[in-house]
């Protein structure tokens, strides 16, 4: 065996334990339309609460209406569908480009160990939501969605570890200024969401 | 010089078998199917190496059934993972070596 035989094996096994472990065909594309949806669902929200006069920014309120209340929760329900659909065709799509299957026991435990904190805080942010405490919604969305992709980034690109703690810090920060909740849910959702999936975009781009 | 070539593992000197220890190495288990996707293998190619490793007590196999369809899975043995470490060190040496 000569040296180049050594070098390519050590490349070989760190390849294998890296594909073993961990899904890679995490699509940055996606990344930026979900934050494009973030951004324009958050317009929208923006508009209709200024709109009808009953908040304006930097008071933490309280909405007496539900039918409003109920309008967001379709506004953020909507982002996120949308978000996941992009992801999976998007995902899908790079995942046969790279010759790696979609449902595998490593896309799974990633699957698992995003989906189980962030439901956790999906429902806590509807409870919160039930008991009137609108001005915890997104300090409590973005903590537990950063504590997802924190956990998720095991089994995945390792860069998505910054982006969730970086969306805890923000979901942290935001509760030192309650009620400018749809400002952070912009930035956090809207435009890390870009910002991180161009770094992916570029980061991979350039690998192929 | 002499020393660091008795720890290259004449079992590891080969590509199936580097992958499936490399695959075994960071997983708790790793079943049949998986591997063979992983390492772009025949089913009767990958099995005879699992044999061979098998043999020198590297990894263990396990069999259960999910629903009606078995299940193969494999982990390292600790003699696996003890001799699978001193192989990668002493493919490290050796490149330093020559570097």
């Amino acid at each position: 065996m000569t040296e180049k035989d050594y070098l390519k094996d050590i490349s070989e096994i760190k390849d294998i334990m890296n594909r073993s472990t961990r899904f890679l065909s995490l699509s940055g594309i996606s990344g930026i339309l979900a934050g494009i949806y973030a951004l324009i669902g958050g317009t929208i929200a923006y508009k209709l609460l200024t709109q009808q006069g009953r908040w304006t920014r930097g008071e933490a309120y309280t909405l007496t209406i539900s039918s409003l209340a109920v309008i967001l929760v379709v506004i953020a329900g909507t982002v996120a569908m949308l978000s996941v659909v992009s992801a999976y065709v998007l995902t899908k799509r790079k995942a046969v480009q790279n010759n790696e299957k979609m449902w595998t026991p490593v896309s799974r435990q990633l699957l698992v160990s995003f989906i189980i904190p962030l439901v956790t805080g999906g429902i806590f942010a509807l409870l919160l939501m039930y008991r009137g405490d609108y001005a915890l919604i997104a300090p409590t969305t973005l903590i537990f969605y950063g504590l997802a992709l924190f956990n998720a980034s095991k089994f995945t690109l390792s860069t998505v570890k910054y982006l969730g703690l970086l969306e805890v810090v923000l979901g942290l920060v935001s509760m030192l200024f309650l009620g400018n909740g749809l400002f952070f849910w912009m930035l956090g959702f809207g435009v890390l969401h870009i910002v991180y999936g161009a770094l992916i975009y570029i980061k991979l781009d350039k690998k192929s | 010089m002499h020393n660091i070539i008795k720890n290259i593992n004449k079992i590891f000197d080969h590509r199936v078998r580097l992958g499936i220890m490399s695959a075994l190495m960071v997983n708790d288990f790793v079943d049949f199917n998986t591997l063979k996707e992983l390492l772009n293998v025949t089913d009767g190619n990958l099995a005879s190496h699992l044999k061979a490793l098998e043999k020198m007590a590297y990894i263990t196999v396990t069999k259960e059934f999910i629903g009606r369809k078995p299940n193969t899975k494999y982990n390292t043995t600790p003699a696996g993972t003890e001799a699978f470490k001193k192989h990668i060190v002493a493919l490290e040496k050796i490149i330093k070596m020559q570097q």
